[in-house]
């Protein structure tokens, strides 16, 4: 650097020529064209617009020169300073564009490749179906009562009008809980529920109770020790057979579909009278060319489950009046309507516990 | 039940344009539910004839067998009249035999076309049919040999056969005992087909008068017993043939045809309802008592079974001691063989309860049994006997005795007011009064109308052959089921505002989609469990969940008790999905256990009130615990390896954080402690707590364990008490408040002793820092050479934030160092420069 030098004819000071300067500017400005990317762009500022470009060090002569030629040399220096940060900013604002698309282009993927590095969750179509069938009822206004599976002997058979010597017990194997003196069992149906229901409860009652039960059967296609109810109750005022078959071709439609509806055979239950099997018509074929069908084989209608009116036998042991109340209750089998609802044969992959089985079910059905 | 149609035709004459199907819907959709129809001669078309051998020619062959040429008249079936020359395999004929002939054109079963064939150096035409090759269920080897006389040759052989019936089986109910004979079915198709008529009832018929001339019996018992009725024949001969249509019909119903004796007192079972049971009388000695058994008498009954009685089996003596199982099943002594000759025929009405209880207590079945216990006529003793003695004398010669021996008299049937409005009421239908009665006369009812007062209505008397009828709502039953279900009307009810699921239910919902979202499949297992089970878990000899409750009758050995724990099906069920080729799986169950609770188990409450709480109370108590748990297992990788590099693999903290998961979907936060449990690994086990409660345990499984089940390596579990945490998981939040003041971040290391808990120094941190304080996280932990043997630098992130300030460099500065001091004092942590 230069100290003051008064003496000299500022014309003398060589940089700061008017030719000079702009040679030094168009230099500048060439370089700034010419810079190809950002990196060189870089590159360019230091040398042509950086601390020691010539047009920097140029400026710095400017104290060399004598006081009234000062004035033109500092405009004509600050003049070309800022054409050269003028084009500098547009150059920049250019390549910075260019930058951003050359980059998205470079970060392309291949979206077809596979993302499941996370394994994905599912709940059991038993529970979902039972909880389907449950919020069916609630959106009527129903309740979902529940109990034990080891239950009482007197609230599994006696308190539903199953006598200890009644022929009706040995239509369901029942395991017992030792000793057999205990009077335990694993419930056979959810039926006592119903009983538990109206013990605790005053009417009107309107509840289902779906639930895990247990029956001596071995394990095959469609048996197994094994499997799941739900149980409907109504007791209140004035209720018949008609509200049954109401409430059933409800439940149907809203579990099979639209327009499906139920049809009774006369049965027996103790804990009913009238009791009957209900079918519901079969939601494949809907009775029409029922003989290929293969859900009914030709049948129009499937077996889902037995239903009556509360025997008045089962209100007195469970504390209901039946001059004041009379009731409804049915018994569907979870499993046996998820198998025709999800057309599977086989019964054994509900409880296999193949994670396969419920993943294809997700978390609702 | 099964019944052959023609049959039930015999005692009512239904319309011929109601075909068999149309008659069993009717039947189904009045309650005698139609289980399937068989026609035995459905698989058989073409020529099936009658043939009578004219020659049988035996010629041995060379391989050793000796065939039977044969010309067989087989009339003008052939079409020229000529003899048919066929070639038979079996011995059992001779000429002059009625045989069974297919012609060529024929099909037997199985698709089995019938053609002329050369065979054996013969023009065989056609062949000599055994019951077997026909579809017919047959004791003997070889071919169908006619009763002489039966047809004529060139005769169609379907109807001797009962190759041209329709057999109808029924799935008759246990209160339908009376279906379990013609008599009823024949009613039952009289009241529910339209047009049927002309029952005629087999029971109904002229009966000799009783006297004391016949075979003495006293009943000692006459509330087990009844009516006792006893004939006899005399010079019957036992070794007579069956006729071929008792057989036949027999043979439809599913029976074995035995002897003449027996296949009559069966065939008039069948017939009535009314079980007959048939002695030698030349065996019996004296008079027959029947009464109850003593204690160590024993009985070998008909079917060999050597029986110690119970006091409170109804027996038959005679001066011998006991001769059979009353209503049950006879014994062998007294039994009927080829040299009898004098029958003393029983004809005897049975307390239900009775025959039920003996056939559970032997274990015994029979077609007797199976019908006493649910209620057989009492009125029609006399005619059945009656009936027994005509066939044995019909078919087997001799003579009835005059004797006729009647004791006891059928226990009346009771009379039931019915409200002429309830039918009417319980199906929510329009039936009128005429209807009521009208319906019920035709069921057999009597009914009386009681015109007025308060009990206005009807009495009426079920017939004695439904003692299945004691309420007016079994009439009400009646009554509408002919009515016809098909008429109740479809209403909805109309139930009261509903309240919706209970909080329970919602957070079991939540609590089974927390662990769904966290990707773990639901399963469900069956709750039985073995000693093997909890062997191989490791399960101490001590520990509680040994404690299980057993089953009497368990359908396998290896698991004859109810679970208390999940996760010995779990862990099965993941090393399942390991061998099916699911090397990773993480599955969960949320299911009860069962928990004795000891005492004397549950009263039998009487049923004829509502218990008293107190004894409903008794009740619950004597049920063993019931809490609801979850169950983990995850083996293999927790995040998949794949193009994007390697995954990673399941660990203790998947288990903890699953746990964690539905602790903070209730609102919950659990701490921590280690400790030693099984199944889990010794030093990778945490016990979940809750407050002062032990939830559950998680961590990483006993290396010998997943050796054991087959798992992977460092397959994790978990198992908690949902019923806990559903109890204290928080019902409504309070909506957070945040500060919006500037973050101030401080990091600190602290080395402790390894033993120390990090969760300790946590606390520590936590308290130290005091309000300023908003979270701490441990970020870092490293051991090693610059921490020294058994230490460890735990580096912890501590965010500090205002409510309402910025706050300064000193307060951040105050409060770091209030903490790093809390740690140090309390768990001897240092500050690790």
């Amino acid at each position: 650097m230069s100290g003051p030098n008064t003496d000299y004819d500022p014309v003398e000071v060589t940089p700061l020529k008017a030719e000079e300067v702009e040679a030094a500017r168009d230099a500048a400005i060439g370089a700034i064209s010419a810079a190809a990317d950002l990196e060189q762009l870089k590159q360019v500022r230091i040398e042509h617009a950086g601390d020691r470009s010539p047009l920097a060090l140029a400026n710095r002569e400017i104290g060399a020169l004598p006081p009234q030629a000062r004035k033109e040399a500092g405009q004509r220096i600050g003049q070309a300073r800022g054409a050269v940060n003028q084009a500098l900013a547009a150059r920049l604002a250019v390549l910075e564009v260019e930058h951003e698309d050359r980059m998205l282009v470079e970060e392309t993927v291949d979206v077809t490749r596979p993302v499941d590095r996370t394994p994905r969750g599912s709940r059991h179509p038993l529970t979902l179906q039972s909880e389907l069938i449950a919020d069916l009822f609630v959106a009527m206004g129903w309740e979902i009562a529940e109990g034990p599976v080891v239950e009482a002997e007197w609230l599994n058979f006696d308190a539903l009008n199953l006598g200890p010597d009644h022929p009706a017990r040995t239509m369901q194997d029942t395991f017992w809980v030792e000793p057999a003196e205990h009077h335990v069992v694993l419930r056979t149906q959810t039926s006592p529920v119903q009983a538990r229901t109206m013990l605790t409860r005053t009417p009107p009652i309107y509840v289902v109770c779906p639930g895990r039960v247990f029956r001596t059967d071995e394990y095959d296609a469609t048996h197994s020790p094994m499997f799941h109810q739900v149980e409907g109750l109504v007791v209140d005022r004035g209720i018949s057979m008609a509200h049954l078959k109401g409430t059933l071709d409800h439940f149907a439609g809203q579990l099979f579909g639209e327009g499906i509806d139920t049809r009774f055979r006369p049965s027996y239950f103790p804990f009913t009278e009238p009791s009957a099997e209900v079918d519901v018509r079969c939601f494949v074929c809907r009775g029409v060319d029922a003989d290929q069908c293969r859900t009914c084989r030709g049948e129009g209608w499937i077996e889902w489950g037995g239903c009556g009116v509360v025997n008045p036998r089962v209100l007195v042991a469970c504390g209901v009046d039946p001059e004041e109340f009379s009731g409804f209750a049915f018994g569907m089998g979870i499993d046996r309507s998820f198998m025709f609802r999800h057309q599977l044969g086989d019964l054994r992959p509900l409880f296999e516990g193949d994670v396969r089985f419920s993943a294809a079910f997700g978390t609702e059905i | 039940m099964k019944a052959p149609l023609s049959w039930i035709r015999e005692y009512v004459e239904v319309p011929a344009e109601v075909t068999t199907d149309e008659l069993t819907r009717r039947l189904t959709l009045t309650g005698l539910k139609l289980e399937a129809i068989e026609r035995p001669g459905d698989q058989i078309t073409g020529p099936l004839v009658v043939g009578r051998v004219l020659t049988q020619e035996p010629e041995p062959q060379k391989n050793g067998k000796t065939i039977n040429w044969c010309t067989v008249d087989v009339g003008d079936a052939n079409g020229t009249g000529e003899p048919q020359g066929i070639v038979c395999g079996a011995h059992n004929f001779g000429p002059g035999d009625l045989v069974v002939v297919v012609l060529p054109g024929g099909v037997l079963p199985g698709g089995f076309a019938i053609s002329e064939r050369k065979t054996y150096g013969h023009l065989s035409a056609g062949m000599i049919c055994s019951a077997a090759e026909l579809g017919l269920s047959g004791d003997h080897d070889g071919i169908i040999v006619l009763a002489p006389g039966a047809a004529a040759p060139g005769a169609d052989a379907r109807p001797l056969l009962g190759l041209d019936e329709e057999i109808i089986e029924f799935e008759v109910n246990p209160d339908r005992a009376y279906a379990l004979s013609l008599r009823g079915i024949a009613r039952e198709v009289l009241v529910s087909v339209d047009g049927a008529t002309s029952f005629r009832d087999p029971a109904v018929r002229e009966v000799p008068q009783a006297n004391a001339e016949g075979h003495p019996v006293r009943v000692e018992d006459a509330t087990g017993c009844p009516v006792f009725v006893a004939r006899t024949v005399r010079g019957f001969d036992a070794t007579a043939a069956s006729p071929a249509f008792m057989v036949r019909r027999l043979t439809a119903a599913g029976m074995r045809s035995i002897s003449l004796a027996v296949d009559v007192t069966n065939y008039v079972m069948l017939e009535t309802g009314r079980p007959i049971h048939a002695y030698d009388g030349d065996r019996l000695a004296g008079p027959l008592v029947v009464r109850r058994a003593r204690t160590g008498e024993r009985l070998t009954t008909l079917d060999d079974v050597d029986r110690e009685l119970d006091a409170g089996d109804l027996v038959v003596t005679d001066g011998s001691g006991v001769i059979g199982l009353g209503g049950v099943m006879g014994g062998a002594s007294t039994e009927i063989s080829e040299t009898t000759t004098n029958v003393v025929v029983e004809a005897a009405h049975w307390d239900p309860v009775s025959m039920f209880r003996t056939g559970r207590r032997h274990r015994l079945t029979s077609e007797a049994g199976k019908r006493n216990e649910r209620g057989v006529d009492p009125t029609i003793c006399e005619a059945a006997a009656d009936r027994v003695v005509e066939l044995l004398i019909e078919h087997g010669g001799g003579v009835a005795d005059p004797g006729v021996t009647v004791v006891g008299t059928p226990p009346p049937m009771p009379t039931i007011r019915l409200a002429t409005d309830l039918a009417a009421r319980v199906a929510g239908l329009p039936i009128d009064a005429a209807s009521v009665v009208e319906t019920l006369r035709a069921v057999g009812c009597e009914v009386t109308e009681v015109p007025d007062g308060d009990a206005a209505g009807l009495d009426v008397v079920p017939p004695p052959w439904r003692a299945d009828i004691t309420d007016p709502q079994d009439l009400t039953e009646e009554v509408v089921r002919l009515v016809g279900y098909d008429r109740v009307p479809s209403v909805l009810p109309t139930p009261p505002s509903g309240r919706g699921l209970t909080r329970a239910q919602r957070l079991r919902r939540r609590i089974g989609r927390t662990m769904a979202g966290a990707g773990y499949v639901e399963v469900v297992t069956f709750p039985f469990v073995g000693v093997d089970s909890l062997d191989a878990l490791g399960i101490p000899a001590d520990d509680p969940r040994r404690d299980v409750l057993v089953l009497s009758n368990p359908l396998s050995a290896e698991a004859p008790a109810m679970t208390t724990t999940l996760l010995p099906a779990l862990l099965r069920t993941a090393s399942r999905n390991v061998g099916h080729g699911q090397a990773s799986c993480a599955i969960f169950e949320a299911a009860t256990v069962t928990l004795p609770r000891g005492g004397d188990g549950a009263p039998i409450l009487p049923v004829d009130r509502r218990p008293t709480d107190a004894e409903l109370d008794s009740l619950m108590k004597a049920l063993p615990a019931q809490p609801l748990h979850l169950g983990i297992v995850a083996v293999g990788e927790a995040e998949h390896s794949g193009w994007w590099g390697q995954g990673r693999a399941v660990d203790w903290t998947d288990a903890v954080a699953a746990v964690d998961g539905v602790a903070e979907a209730l609102g919950l936060r659990l701490d921590r402690r280690a400790v030693t449990r099984a199944p889990w690994h010794p030093g990778r086990c945490a016990e979940l707590v809750l407050g002062d409660v032990v939830v559950g345990h998680a961590g990483e499984l006993h290396p010998k364990v997943c050796a054991e089940l087959g798992l992977p390596s460092r397959a994790v579990a978990a198992e908690v008490d949902l019923d806990v945490l559903i109890d204290h998981a928080v019902d409504l939040r309070v909506a957070p408040s945040f500060s919006t003041q500037p973050v101030a971040k401080e990091d600190v290391a602290l080395v402790v002793a390894a033993s120390v808990p990090a969760s300790d120094v946590e606390h520590a941190l936590r308290e130290g820092a005091g309000d300023l304080l908003e979270s701490i996280r441990l970020f870092d932990v490293y051991t090693g050479e610059q921490v020294g043997d058994g230490r460890v630098s735990l580096a912890f992130a501590l965010r500090f934030r205002a409510p309402d300030r910025t706050l300064t460099e000193d307060e951040i500065a105050a409060a770091r160092d209030a903490a790093v001091a809390a740690a140090g004092e309390r768990t001897g942590a240092v500050r690790r420069s």
